[in-house]
Parts: C-alpha cells; structure tokens; sequence
C-alpha cells in the first residue's frame, strides 16, 4: 500500500519537473549561499590575519641583551623560574629569507601561522609560497600564504638547527604576569626593557569585521531559512489536491504524514549536497586567487586557500535539513488537523491566510516594540544581537501588511478598470508571495547593511593606517644616549621628528599608556577623532589639554571637556576623543614638556620619522648611532601591505552582495512559478473580457517590478538601522569602541536598481510562459470546476 | 444490513451562524441493492454521501456500514474502512493529476487489496477507455473523466459503491450504457449502489428511489 501511495506522491514531480526544479534549486541556493558565504569569510578572515600578523610582532614587551647580542639560554631559565612569563624567539636569516623561530605553546604573537588547525609540527617551516620556494632544499616548508612576505616561522628547535645560532634572539614579555615578579636587574641585569611599540594592532579591528561578517552570515542563513520554507509551503499547496485524494480513497493520515516527510528530507538532502557543491564553485569561482582555490579541492596541504571545510557543508546540510524540518512540521500540522474533504477547498486556504496574516501582523508589532525598548534601554552584546534580531524579523513579518496598505492605497487611487484590477489582483497575489517577497527584503537590507558596514569599514581603516603608519619609519632605542644621538642626526637633517615618550600607569583607575608627544604637522593632519573640541591641538601643544582614546573615554566615562587627572596635582581637560581601533588599552597623549613634568627621568624610546628616502635613512641610523636592523620599521611597507590584503577582503565581500540578492531573486521567481499554475483560474476570466494574454504578461511582470519596488523602499531603512546597530551597538559592546557609520546613498541606488532587474528577471519567465498559454487552458478553467 | 442512517443530523458553520443540512435522516440498504438519491442543488445529497463514506463525521444520530459504526471508529479506522468497504465516485471526479488513467485506476485497487489486472483491463474495456489508459486525466473530457472515476471505484470491489451524479456530465446515449455496465458489475459483486442524481431515467433505474428535501428524507 505505502508503495503505491509513494509512487503516486512521486508521480507529481515526474508530471511537474518544473516544481522539482525548483524545490531542489531552491533548498540547493539556501545550501549554497550559506556555505558560500563561509567560505568567503574564512577566507576573508585569512587574509586579514595576514595583515595583523604583520603588524602583531612590535605589539609586545620584548627582552633583548643589552650588548646586542644573543640572549643565554640559562638566563631564559632563571627568568622562566623566577616567574617571568616569556616566550623565547630565535631569529636567524638563511638564504636571504628571515627564519623566526618561537616556541609555539607560549609565543604571543602567530606571525601569520594563526591557527591552522594544523598541529604544530617540529620539522617545518612555515612560509608563504613565493619563500617557500627560496627555501626549497633547507627543510620541509609548508605553505601558509597568511605568514608575511620573505619570512619563515618555524620551531626554536628547528631554527637553531638550520641557523646553527646558539643563543635566543629576544624574549617576548606575555601580557599576563604575576603580581610578584622580582625586578629585571635582580634575575637577568644583561637584558634591557624594551617596551612594545605604538604600532597599530589590527587584531581588534579585523576581529570586529569578521564579527560584524559572521552577522551577515546569519542573516544570508535566514535568508534561506526563508526560501525553504517558502519553497516547502508551494510543493505542499500544489498537491494538496492530492492528498485530499488520497485520505477519499483510504489512505491513513499517519502513513500519509510519513511518506510526505520522508519524500521532503531525502529531497532536501538532495538539494543541500548540491548546494554545498555549488556553494564552493560559486566561491571558487568568485574568489581572486583561482588557481590557489583549485589546489584545495585535491587535498589539504595547502592551507590558507579555499578548502571544503566539515563546518561549512556540515552546517549547510543542517541548514537545509533543519528548516525543511521546522517548515515540514508546520505544513504536516496544517494537513493533520484540516478534514479529509476541506483540505483542497479553496476558501479554507485563504481563510488560512488570513488568520496567518492577523498572527503575522501582531507578532510583528510585538517584535518591534521589543526593538524599541532594546534601543531605548538595552545594554551589552546580547541585547544588541536581540535588538538584530527582533528589529530583523518584526521588520520581515511586518512586510506583508505594509505592502498590503501601500497597495490598497494604490488601488484607491488607480483610474480606470485595468488599473483597478491590477492593483486589487496584486493584493491578492501577495499571501502567495510574502514569502518570497520577505526573502528579497532581508537580502537587499543585508546588502545595504554590509555596504555601509564594509565601506564605512574601509574609510575608517585606511584614515587609522594613515594616523598610526603616517611616518615612514619607526625606530625604537634601547637607552638615553642612543636617544639623543638618534635625535641629532635627524635634528641635523632637517627632519620632521615624532618622538614619542611612553609610561604604563593608572589613570581614573584603568591600565593606560600614557605619551608625550611633540605636536607637530603629522599629528593634526593624520588624527581623525570621535569628538574633538576647538583649536584642540594648540591647547595640547601649549600643555592645557589632553587626548585620549575612546576605548578609555568610555570605560572611565570621560568625554570632551571633562578633567583627566594625571597625577595628584595634574588635570587636564579632555579636547579630543580618537578613535583607536587596535587597542585594548586606555591611552592618555599629551604634549612633550607636560610628560616630562610627570615622569622627569624618562626620555623618547621610540621615533617615528617623515622622510621620502627611507632606505637611505635606516642606513644612515644603522651606521651612525649603532641601532639594529630590527629596531628600525619601514612603516610605508606594512601599511601598503596590509592596505593590499584588505582590498582582497573588501572585493570579497562585494561577492557577497551578488550572491544574496541572485538567491533572493531566485525565491521569487521559483514562487511565481509555482504559483503560475494557480494563477490560470484567476487570469482566465480577465483573459475572457478582452485583454490579451500579452497584455495580461507584461502586467505580471510589472506587478513583479512593483512589488520588488515596495520592498526595496521598506529595505533601506531596515538596511540602515541593520549597519547601524552592527557598527554603534554591537562593536561598542564587543570591543569598546564605535565604528563610524558612513552613508553611500550611490551604492543603495545601485542596489535598488539591482533589486528591480532582479525582481523583472525572475518574472520573465512566468510571464512569457504566460503569453504562450494555449487559449485551450484558459478555456478549460470554464469548462469544469477543477 | 450494508448501510443504516439512523435520526443523522449535520448542519455546517459559516459567518451567518449554523445552517442545518440533515435534520434526521433514516434508511437502510441492502446488499445488493440498488437506491437513487434525488434532491434540489443544495438540498444535501452529496453531504449524504460522503457521511456513507466515512469522509465527514455527522452531528448526530448512528451510521451502520458493513458492520462498522462509522460515528465510533477513529482516522485510522476509518481510512481502512474506505479502502476496502467503501468506493466512492465524486461529482468533481478527484483523479490524481499527475497518474494516468490506467494508474489511478491501478492505485485505488492496490489500497484496497485487490490487485487484479485482468479485471482492471476488462473494466476499461466495458467503460469504453481502452483508447485513453495511457493519457493523463487532464487531456480527457469531462465525461471521459467520469467514466475513469467510475471504473477506479469499481476497480476495488467495494462492498458498497456510491457514485455522486455519474452521468452527470454524459450524453443520453453514453449515460445509459455507463450505467448499464455499473449496475451489471454491481450485481456481479453483490455490492449496493446509491446514486445521486437529478435524472428521473436514471432514477427508474434503481430498485427505490428516495427524495431528499428540507433536510428530511420523502
Ligand atoms: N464545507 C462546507 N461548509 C459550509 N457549508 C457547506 C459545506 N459543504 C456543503 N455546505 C452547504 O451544505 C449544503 C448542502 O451541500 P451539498 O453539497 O450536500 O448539496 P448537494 O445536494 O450535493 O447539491 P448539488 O446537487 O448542487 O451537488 C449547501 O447549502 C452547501 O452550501
Ligand atoms: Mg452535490
């Protein structure tokens, strides 16, 4: 009996190929739209861990002997014992290549090798493949295109052995350290403090962009959550004829509930494994590296391209899985309890509908509300994420009513029958849509968001790169006279100097970094602040004010304005707040001779230098005060450096946008396919009293135009709000600072108009179709009943 | 006894409030009897008959089929009950869009149990659809349908067999030879028959003839 029952549930998709089509195509574009999207975003991801491993080495505290020399291996030891918490690096060059050895259970900063997810394996190096090759012969590489260019990482073992170096080149002083830790000159007098540089860390940063990544990933997730379950909806309307045929004629509901489910997963897993297939041509294909992407698909030992990652199809497939379940269950729920004969009459389906469409509305009047309180009152990551959330899906279940008032309105103020009836049939079209409809609105609002998201981003990057990498190079001295004998070789030349002075301290009890600084022409072109008040840079210059960073002006509650007290007799007010991407840590900047009424002993440790020949320059450093290679930062190189990798990641992204919005066009068309069978009874009689079925097409594709057209109008705001809540709420309660929000009102006309062909695509072909129904099946719709 | 109405009332609920049907319908069928329902459009006939099939429940009163109480059996029951006692041929013919004719036909006789592809062909041939086994339901005409509506029913060996005016949509001359060949293979089975129609020639037919009208049986 269940045989016969399944071949006949079966038989419809043989009879409509068109409809398997598309519950395949569609699970197969949620699948794929979400894994591809993983995809580019690790891969993202990658490409900017590259960019902070670049600038992470000055990031920390180092050791290093104050001969210059290598660093014992016993005064490692009793630095360890003692309670230091260091980490040891050799550095060693072999065939022109930096060879970096770390111990890789402590050592602070990745140098790009991040986490692979491969072990750390003894017998390797780690570089990228253009190094990989030079090294070719001296040991086993693996390639790992995220290390920086013309540097190898590898174990401290290893690297001593290839370099034959007997000692440690500097000692990394780990961020955590235990309260009682004796003095350095008490365990190791031969090493000198060389304190971390004011480099950007880009850590931070990348790490809020990938957050902010990971959002739209959800919200692309739902976005198919949606096509599934509108796709789901359709395959059931359409045999609901059926099945009421089939319960007349004895079939048990149980069986019949059995059957359907397990036809609908094993469909869906179909398309899902399509899907995760497609997903990563689609990102392979998209993604700038090809050749690299291809390498992945034949094995694993080439890391940092694209690879067909267990999470990714794993999760897809529970994707697919999950809301064909979710959206099975309602629909199974919906058959189960209607009676045998109502369940194909049409007025329960529209009255259906209708008490749908009442629960729609109040849910979201409900969602939005909790939005409204969240924005007024709500604090902290989980109340912004809920914000997105309620703000996401009140705005998606809201959708349907608004349309359906924008349109009565227009049909109110429609002249002539035609128009009348267009504006009314569209009305009625719209329970068969909303789904679809819903789907559009939250990937154009998605694409408004990470727009605004990924531009605002990259404005707001590339102004912190120029702030903090403005001199085009960076030198750090280990004592006063090197100092000195830095600063008169530069005096002499004519240079414009940033000196920079730096103490670790309290202040309005955080742990902050307080600097003096000499305010020249560098600092007031290059910093770009959160709020500032007037003529803030003179007042800092002249020592009656200070700056400070946002991150501290947040936690310590300070703004413009306020007093900051430096020490018991110092407050200075606060003219300007900066925005300070990278750092975790408070920071107070104020004028050179202020610095050194608070702390007389110290001197300017660290340099950063205008010049136009900076290679002439280091040379001239190196030679004259007897400084290292290493202590010398060609700041123009990093910047241009991680500047190039973040493009990578911002053309990326861009891919995203294309991906939504053609798998949002798709739900439409898929539902106006499915639904063009439906729509016969109801053309035929229009058809009937004198218009033309090429009339009647060219209405359904402007109904298609129209309808997107509504959408596109509800999806800017939510766009907007969506980027804001991302860049305002989400980031300060993730990190502490905010993201500017830039507008790029080109970039949304575009999409709009992206949105409108894509809509006018997806009906295309329904209503060409529909020029081509044969006058025999609209006739046949008088003919009988059904 | 195959079939027993006992005092059945069912009346449906719209927004105007509840519009009584049945208000108390009593009557027997024998096996292998024959009875013809006639009643004004929307007097309630077709209500009738889906009762007798177990598809709707009534509000009231007992309904007796081949030894089952319809108003105590639940779903499961029931849905067993129509595959094998009951075959039911609708006014709107409900054949399966996506099967052909031999399918359908074939798909209501392996639910009941009674798989037999000689009888099959023989009903095809006497029901004059030899030519369309093959076709799907939508390229055949209204009275084509029927008659494939007629023969899936009949295709089950039913015990009793009721058929919602299925000569509605046929000329005279078809008409009488369809219902010719179904009150021949009724007999042939010892099954019942209740029709449904407005056709005092297809009415004379019958051994009775009941009259529906005000919710009350004449
Ligand atoms: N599901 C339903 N909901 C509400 N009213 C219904 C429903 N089904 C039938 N009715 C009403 O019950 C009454 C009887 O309907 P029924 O279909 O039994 O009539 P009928 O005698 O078969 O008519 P016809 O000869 O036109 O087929 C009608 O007034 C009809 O409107
Ligand atoms: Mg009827």
């Amino acid at each position: 009996m269940m045989r016969a029952c399944l071949g006949a549930l079966v038989s419809h998709w043989r009879r409509n190929p068109v409809q398997l089509f598309a519950y395949l195509a569609g699970l197969a574009l949620a699948t794929a739209l979400w894994s591809g999207v993983q995809a580019i975003n690790s891969e993202a991801r990658n490409s900017y861990d590259a960019a902070a491993a670049t600038l992470s080495e000055g990031q920390y505290d180092q050791l290093v002997a104050r001969s210059g020399g290598a660093i014992p291996l016993a005064t490692y030891v009793a630095l360890r014992r003692s309670g230091w918490m260091v980490s040891p690096m050799i550095e060693a060059e072999v065939r022109g290549v930096r060879l970096i050895g770390v111990d890789p259970l402590t050592t602070p900063v990745s140098f790009g090798v991040g986490d692979t997810g491969a072990a750390p394996e003894l017998d390797h190096l780690f570089a990228n493949a253009a190094t990989a090759r030079r090294l070719a012969g001296v040991a086993p590489v693996t390639v790992q295109e995220t290390v920086g260019p013309n540097m190898a990482i590898g174990d401290i073992g290893l690297v001593q052995r290839l370099s034959g170096a007997a000692g440690l080149t500097r000692l990394f002083v780990l961020p955590d350290q235990p309260v009682t830790r004796p003095a350095l000159q008490d365990v190791a007098p031969g090493l000198a403090l060389q304190p971390s540089g004011q480099q950007a860390d880009i850590g931070q940063l990348t790490d809020s962009f990938h957050l902010n990544l990971t959002a739209f990933g959800l919200l692309s997730f739902a976005v198919g959550l949606f096509i599934v379950h509108s796709t789901i909806g359709l395959a059931f309307e359409q045999r609901r004829g059926m099945i009421r045929t089939l319960r007349s004629i004895g079939v048990p509901l149980r069986g019949l509930v059995v059957l359907i489910t397990a036809e609908m997963l094993f469909l869906a897993l179909v398309g899902a494994a399509l899907g995760v297939v497609l997903g990563y041509v689609i990102a392979a294909l998209l993604l700038p590296d090809v050749a690299a992407t291809l390498r992945g698909l034949y094995g694993a030992e080439v890391s940092g391209t694209l690879q067909l990652r267990a999470e990714w199809w794993l999760s897809g497939l529970a994707l697919a899985l999950l809301g064909t379940a979710a959206a099975l269950a309602g629909r199974i729920w919906q058959v189960a309890r209607m009676p045998v004969l109502a369940s194909a009459r049409p007025r329960a389906w529209v009255m259906a509908t209708a008490a749908r469409f009442r629960v729609q509305s109040a849910g979201a009047v409900a969602l939005l509300a909790v939005a409204g309180v969240l924005f007024a009152v709500g604090d902290g990551l989980l109340a912004a994420f809920a914000l997105l959330g309620c703000l996401l899906i009140g705005a998606a279940l809201a959708l349907p009513a608004l349309a359906a008032m924008v349109l009565s309105g227009l049909q109110h103020r429609a002249r002539g029958p035609v128009a009348m009836w267009f504006w009314a049939d569209t009305r009625q079209q719209l329970p068969g849509l909303s789904l679809a409809l819903m789907a559009l609105l939250l990937a154009v609002s998605a694409n408004i968001g990470v727009s605004t998201m990924v531009s605002s981003f990259r404005l707001t990057f590339v102004a912190f790169l120029d702030q903090r990498l403005a001199p085009e190079l960076f030198v750090r001295v280990g004592s006063k006279n090197e100092s000195a004998a830095l600063r008169q070789l530069l005096d002499a030349r004519g240079l414009e100097v940033l000196p920079l002075m730096s103490t670790s301290t309290r202040v309005a009890g955080q742990p902050v970094q307080v600097y003096g600084i000499e305010v020249g022409p560098t600092y007031r072109e290059n910093w770009a602040f959160v709020d500032a008040g007037a003529d803030m840079w003179d007042r800092v210059q002249a020592g009656a004010a200070a700056v400070v960073n946002e991150q501290l002006a947040r936690r310590a509650n300070l703004w413009v304005g306020d007093r900051v007290t430096l020490s018991p007799d110092l407050a200075l007010p606060i003219a300007g707040v900066v925005g300070d991407y990278g750092n975790p840590l408070g920071q107070v900047v104020v004028a050179a001779p202020v610095y050194a009424t608070l702390y007389p002993d110290d001197y300017p440790g660290q340099f950063g230098i205008r010049t136009s020949t900076p290679d002439a320059l280091r040379r001239a450093i190196m030679d004259s005060v007897g400084l290292p290679d290493s202590a010398i930062i060609d700041q123009a190189e990093i910047k241009a450096l991680s500047l190039g990798v973040f493009e990578r990641t911002f053309t990326v992204t861009a891919v995203l946008n294309v991906l939504t919005l053609g798998v949002a066009g798709f739900a439409i068309l898929m539902s106006l396919l499915t639904l063009a069978d439906l729509r016969v009874p109801q053309l035929a009689p229009v058809w009937a009293l004198g218009l033309t079925r090429r009339t009647l097409g060219r209405l359904e594709l402007a109904r298609a135009v129209a309808l997107a057209g509504i959408v596109f109008v509800c999806a800017l705001p939510l766009g907007l709000a969506l980027a804001w809540v991302l860049l305002s709420r989400v980031n300060v309660a993730a990190f502490g600072w905010q993201l500017p929000m830039f507008l790029f009102p080109a970039d949304y006309g575009w999409l709009g108009a992206y949105a409108l062909v894509a809509a006018a695509l997806a009906a295309a072909w329904p209503a060409w179709r529909l020029m081509r129904t044969p006058p025999a099946r609209l006739l046949k719709v008088f003919a009988h009943e059904r | 006894m195959l079939l027993e109405f006992q005092s059945v009332t069912k009346s449906f609920h719209d927004a105007d409030g509840a519009i009584p049907v049945l208000r108390g319908v009593s009557f027997e069928l024998r096996a292998g009897e024959t009875l013809a329902l006639t009643g004004e459009s929307g007097s309630g006939k077709s209500t009738l008959m889906h009762i007798a099939a177990g598809l709707d429940a009534p509000d009231g009163g007992a309904v007796r089929v081949a030894g089952h109480d319809l108003t105590a059996m639940n779903d499961a029951a029931l849905a067993a009950f129509r595959r094998t006692e009951v075959a039911l041929v609708f006014q709107q013919f409900n054949l399966i869009p996506s099967l052909t004719v031999g399918a359908n036909i074939a798909l209501q006789a392996a639910l009941a149990g009674a798989d037999d592809p000689a009888r099959q062909e023989m009903l095809v041939a006497r029901l004059g659809l030899t030519e369309h086994v093959h076709k799907f339901p939508e390229a055949l005409s209204g009275g084509q349908q029927q008659r494939v509506a007629i023969a899936r029913a009949l295709a089950a060996k039913p015990k009793l067999l009721l058929a919602d005016e299925p000569t509605g949509n046929l000329d005279e001359a078809t008409a009488d030879q369809v219902l010719e060949q179904m009150l021949a293979l009724v007999a042939q089975t010892g099954a019942a028959l209740m029709v449904v129609t407005h056709s005092p020639t297809v009415a004379a037919r019958m051994d009775r003839v009941l009259h529906l009208r005000g919710g009350l049986l004449a």
